[in-house]
């Protein structure tokens, strides 16, 4: 059994508003028999924090177009995308990109 | 005699050659003078900028304060005043920009823009004042940027960035003796255009310097330069349309795309110098609630980039307006949900008021939106409540609904009319509702009015204030 891991969410550029406007959360994910990865925090996320209208959050199995994913402070595609295993006190960021000048 | 008209003939002659010289010296400088503000609406040729040999007096005390920097000096400086760039977009990122970039000595300016100048643009629009309303904003901006720095080359651009014309205007030439703009600020509002004025310069070998910024956030980022990623690298994919918020919708405060443009500017100044940006394949992040800045590692460069990468499948500009599913401007879209039947117009909806009919009429717009200005007796709940149908909000449209029912003669229910500021939202609510109807409500009677608050302004009550 893996561990309980809390990690730090944080939620920018507008994704926030899906969240009732709260950019932080500390969260703590239950343990369970596998490592938690970045994919099943995607689901753990549509059940637990997002309520309403998902598609504006995911699509698929991955976070829609338009929404950069940030782990520890790098672009997720530098540290495995989907399949980063999440250690404790990690900190995953959801941008959202801006197009307003 | 004969000798003293000779040779006043001659003289004659000679000063006549002497006018003639001096009036199309004077023609000449006109022309040069008026040609530097003159709008332009298309793409024309442009002479490629001449390195100066050397600083004159006035350039040594002008920019006194920044050549003592060991990170510009001399050579910073003649290289700025060789370096042409590229500003898409005069609005909030790009006045503050252009004037940073005139104010250090760059050598030429273009700046571009389709849009005229707005009084709700001013806030944040620093270079337009109160007598440009109604003006072109590239023009304005022009005018400003040339008080501000006479020696500053400024071509006004009163055009769409469109894939017919943005090659022409960044290239010019192909022979890449001739590039004409050096750097590119991608300054815009919309997504299609961010995407053409990549591709733009990934097609043309030039540095992309963008921002964008949207309530109290900003984003920058260099892109196509020095071996980093472009625009598609990071974001392949278009965002669906309906996840974009522009700033007439969502809102911004002005110091924040100031900030940005400003951090733009720092940008261009530092590629233009020859000293190079740190902001390539890195994303900086500025959030003005937290005054906080944070700078974040991008992925490289991709190799399957359709634009940048090994094998491109974009080897010439696109229709991005169909690539993005949007138009290219950042004005709101209007949407048309609604059969004609389950909408009235603002007229109609005079016409209710004037009789006294029974009705509720139902604001589903945000609070803060709600605070600018409202109709009276208009019972407030937003869009959102009703999409999460939020209980306590769902119970009080419920009882507002049953009150005016006990008042009215007969079994009928009170029709509900719905407004919000354009008439989108507000239609997007009478569907909710519809659904609603029946089940979780008592069966009623929705419909939009067609317009909003916006069109009630223009068109029933000039008094009404506009946003």
């Amino acid at each position: 059994m893996a561990a309980p891991v809390s990690i730090q969410l944080e939620f920018g550029g507008g994704a926030e508003l899906l969240f009732d406007g709260v950019k932080k959360h500390h969260v703590t994910l239950p343990s369970q028999s596998e490592p938690w990865d970045v994919k099943q925090l995607l689901v753990w996320i549509q059940r637990n924090l997002l309520k309403e209208r998902p598609e504006l959050f995911v699509q698929g199995d991955s976070v829609r177009p338009g929404i950069l994913v940030l782990i520890n402070d790098a672009d997720w595609e530098l540290m495995g995308e989907l399949d980063y295993q999440l250690q404790d006190q990690d900190n995953v960021v959801f941008i959202s990109t801006l197009h307003g000048g | 005699m004969a000798q003293d008209v000779c040779f006043l003939k001659a003289q004659l002659k000679e000063k006549e050659k002497e006018i003639s010289a001096l009036k199309n010296k004077l023609a000449q400088l006109e022309k040069t003078h008026t040609s530097v503000l003159e709008l332009q609406d298309r793409v024309t040729p442009l002479t490629p900028l001449t390195a100066k040999a050397a600083l004159s007096n006035e350039d040594i005390m002008r920019y006194s304060r920044q050549l003592l920097l060991p990170e510009l000096g001399v050579q910073g400086q003649l290289n700025l005043s060789k370096t042409s760039v590229l500003v898409v977009g005069c609005g909030g990122l790009g006045c503050p920009l252009a004037q940073y970039l005139a104010a250090a000595g760059i050598g030429r300016v273009g700046l571009l823009d389709y849009d005229e100048v707005e009084l709700s643009n001013l806030h944040r629009q620093v270079l337009h004042g109160e007598e440009n309303v109604g003006q072109a904003k590239a023009l304005s901006a022009a005018h400003a940027v040339k008080r501000l720095n006479a020696a500053v080359e400024c071509i006004p651009y009163h055009l769409q960035l469109s894939p017919e014309n943005a090659l022409q205007l960044i290239q010019q030439h192909l022979d890449l003796a001739d590039l004409i703009y050096d750097i590119v600020a991608d300054c815009s509002d919309n997504v299609p255009t961010r995407y053409l004025v990549n591709d733009a310069c990934v097609l043309s070998g030039k540095p992309l310097v963008s921002a964008s910024a949207l309530r109290m956030e900003g984003q920058l980022t260099v892109y196509n330069y020095c071996g980093g990623p472009c625009y598609r690298c990071l974001y392949p994919v278009p965002p669906p349309p309906e996840t974009v918020t522009n700033c007439s919708d969502g809102g911004v405060l002005g110091v924040v795309p100031g900030v940005m443009g400003c951090f733009q500017a720092l940008e261009v100044l530092k590629i233009a110098s020859g000293r190079g940006s740190s902001c390539s394949q890195q994303l900086m992040i500025f959030d003005a609630q937290d005054a906080r800045f944070r700078s974040i590692k991008l992925r490289p460069k991709k190799a399957g980039c359709a634009v940048c990468g090994e094998n491109p499948s974009v080897t010439q500009l696109e229709d991005y307006e169909a690539f993005c599913g949007s138009a290219a401007t950042d004005k709101c879209r209007k949407l048309n949900l609604l059969s004609r039947d389950q909408r009235i117009s603002v007229q109609d909806y005079k016409f209710i008021t004037v009789n006294q009919e029974p009705h509720l009429l139902l604001d589903v717009r945000p609070p803060v939106e709600v605070d600018i200005c409202h109709l009276p007796f208009s019972l407030n709940i937003p869009l959102s409540s009703l999409e999460e149908k939020k209980s306590e909000h769902i119970q009080l449209l419920q009882e507002r609904i049953r009150e005016l029912k006990q008042q009215m003669a007969g079994d009928c229910w009170p029709p509900v009319y719905v407004i919000c500021k354009l008439g989108n939202d507000s239609q997007k609510a009478v569907q909710v509702l519809e659904k609603m109807s029946g089940s979780d409500l008592d069966s009623i009677t929705v419909k939009d009015i067609s317009g909003g608050l916006m069109a009630w302004a223009v068109k029933i009550d000039p008094t009404f204030p506009q946003y």
